[in-house]
């Protein structure tokens, strides 16, 4: 309950973010059903659970923005893009909530370059993830950076759809 | 020649196939214009016995991949001698051969006794000779010492092909889990055995100029840390394990430090930390990725790679002054350079319009030759001996080890069975 306690700043945020992305989520508060919550709640929290029918942490919301946990990135490149930067502020906002979660940012890189200098560029993606996150309230003490380079891609092709699904920050509750 | 490359090419698969402990395959994937023609006749073996390798066979294949001799197919040959007085040099006149070699194999108790001749063709005369002791387990590292000394007699430089290149290959089991190993063989890809295996990515390991030790990078700990391990005997010790990236170990030519790229401070900079002392001192600092150090053969500079002027490119650092000077200027993206032994020449990952190949590039002049064509090439380390490079390559999702001469004329591939193999670097000469 105390985790629900500390969410009530974040839930705004996310409610709206999850309200942008998908038209299909209802987010009136008195479409609850038989919800299990707290009736001492504030109403901004419930529609979180409403909205959703979902029940547990938000991170494992499958409707939550929390559950997108991959950021990606331009070739040679360690800026945000405009298109990421709501999937950090969520993941900020709820460390900001839960100062005793932590998070590991794994930067990764596409297969092209040297090895060496892409573990730089993993390295520089993950800062970047990691200012960003400080920025909205997350507390440096909570992230951890590793950078594994081209050692680890998710996709085998050699084309620009699989590098670019390479090229990615991921997000990694502890 | 090109009938002459397909024989050759026949021969060494037939090589390759009867080593059951042969799993790297070399394939000739390019000739040579002005290679110097030579015949190696397939050395006689006394008492009947059969030998495990083919020992003239590993000497021209030896031979033909540093790109500085053509040697002569087997079935060309017109006569086979086995002794010197056995020879009619008017058989290898008529085939336009410069040299010939000959030789004898004897079985003595447990071992071998490895005989050979060198000899001047158009003058009829002896050049070299000598008689070496071997085992079965030693016949291939005899055989490349004998190419050795044939190159350095025609040459007057040293050969490298009794040498033995690190690695690291990656397999994916029917588990769908990746293995990672780092491995050593010599220097034709025969004998290959792993010195690490490690469920985590494994990285960037480098030879010390004794031969005996590997650094690396490897991530066991779920992050990368720099270790040394000695090849011999397997022990190892942890170097740095700071917070970030612990990265790019690089030996200086006398073996007393190690360059190393920490990021503990914010961004990737270059230390070098004393064997002896374990004292780390910091020699290029900044905000950009400062990473990849090659040490000059004389252990006063170091060239890295740096993005501080948007780009990677190289750029070397005078340890007495920490004054740091741009080095590249040819393509939009040079990284992991190599310095050749004799501080001639620099070899580097160059990107432009056609992905990113191996360049040469002359530090006297500036000069830069792209060597490669792979458009997916990286990791260039030189042969001790500076006549050869040995560089990573991918063709599809395969990745392998390719060696080329340094004038870029021979290309052979050492392809790994069943999985990926990549950061190949030279060894030191072995003594």
């Amino acid at each position: 309950m105390k985790l629900y306690a500390k969410l009530f700043g974040a839930a705004i945020p996310v409610v709206l973010l999850t309200a942008c992305a998908s038209t299909q989520e209802s987010t009136l508060p008195d479409s609850t059903s038989g919800s299990q919550g707290d009736s001492s709640f504030g109403a901004e929290t419930l529609p979180v659970q409403g909205g959703s029918g979902f029940q547990g942490s938000p991170l494992d919301d499958p409707n939550s923005l929390l559950s997108k946990r991959v950021i990606y990135f331009e070739f040679d490149r360690a800026e945000v893009k405009p298109d990421q930067r709501a999937i950090i502020e969520a993941h900020a906002q709820y460390l900001a909530a839960n100062r005793n979660v932590r998070v590991v940012l794994q930067g990764h890189t596409d297969e092209r370059g040297s090895r060496e200098y892409n573990m730089g560029l993993g390295e520089r993606r993950a800062n970047a993830v990691r200012s960003m996150m400080t920025l909205q309230g997350a507390s440096a003490s909570q992230i951890d950076t590793v950078s594994f380079g081209e050692e680890r891609p998710v996709a085998m092709g050699q084309d620009e759809a699989s590098w670019s699904q390479n090229r990615r920050v991921e997000i990694v509750y502890r | 020649m090109k009938k002459l490359r397909r024989i050759l090419f026949l021969m060494l698969c037939i090589v390759a196939g009867t080593n059951a402990h042969a799993v790297l395959r070399i394939e000739i994937t390019q000739g040579a214009g002005s290679a110097r023609p030579i015949a190696v006749v397939p050395f006689g073996v006394e008492g009947g016995a059969t030998l495990p390798e083919d020992v003239a066979a590993v000497i021209s294949a030896d031979l033909q991949r540093s790109g500085r001799f053509a040697p002569l197919a087997v079935r060309d040959m017109l006569s086979r001698p086995q002794d010197s007085s056995q020879i009619n040099f008017k058989d290898w006149r008529v085939l336009s051969m410069d040299n010939l070699v000959i030789g004898r194999v004897r079985p003595v108790g447990d071992g071998y006794e490895v005989r050979f001749q060198l000899f001047d063709v158009l003058r009829q005369a002896p050049l070299n000779g000598m008689t070496l002791r071997t085992n079965a387990a030693n016949l291939r590292r005899t055989a490349h010492q004998i190419a050795d000394i044939i190159y350095e007699t025609l040459l007057g430089e040293p050969g490298a092909f009794a040498t033995r290149i690190a690695y690291v290959t990656e397999t994916s089991g029917g588990d769908g889990v990746r293995r990672y190993s780092l491995e050593v063989a010599d220097s034709d890809g025969y004998n290959p055995r792993p010195v690490l295996n490690s469920k985590q990515p494994l990285m960037s390991p480098a030879w010390s100029p004794d031969g005996n030790r590997l650094a690396y990078v490897s991530f066991e700990a779920n992050a990368p840390a720099i270790y040394v391990q000695n090849i011999n005997t397997g022990a190892r010790e942890r170097i740095a394990n700071f917070p970030g990236l612990n990265s790019a170990p690089a030996w200086s030519p006398d073996g007393s430090r190690l360059a190393i790229v920490l990021s503990k401070d914010g961004s990737p900079d270059i230390y070098v930390y004393d064997m002896a002392s374990r004292n780390l001192q910091q020699v290029v600092r900044g905000l950009a990725i400062d990473t990849e150090p090659a040490w000059f053969p004389d252990g006063r500079v170091i060239y890295f790679t740096s993005d501080r002027g948007g780009k990677p490119q190289i750029y070397k650092v005078t340890l007495a002054t920490g004054q740091t000077e741009r080095v590249t200027f040819t393509g939009g993206y040079n990284a992991r350079a190599a310095v050749s032994p004799n501080g001639k020449y620099l070899a580097t990952v160059n990107g432009g319009d056609r992905g990113f190949n191996i360049a040469v590039m002359e530090l006297a002049t500036g000069a830069v030759r792209v060597l490669t064509q792979g458009g997916r090439d990286e990791s260039p380390s030189f042969a001790p001996n500076g006549s050869m490079l040995i560089y990573a390559t991918k063709e599809g999702a395969r990745g392998f080890l390719s060696v080329v001469s340094v004038d870029g004329r021979v290309r052979s591939r050492l392809v790994l069975e069943g999985g990926q193999a990549r950061e190949a670097v030279w060894s030191p000469y072995l003594k």
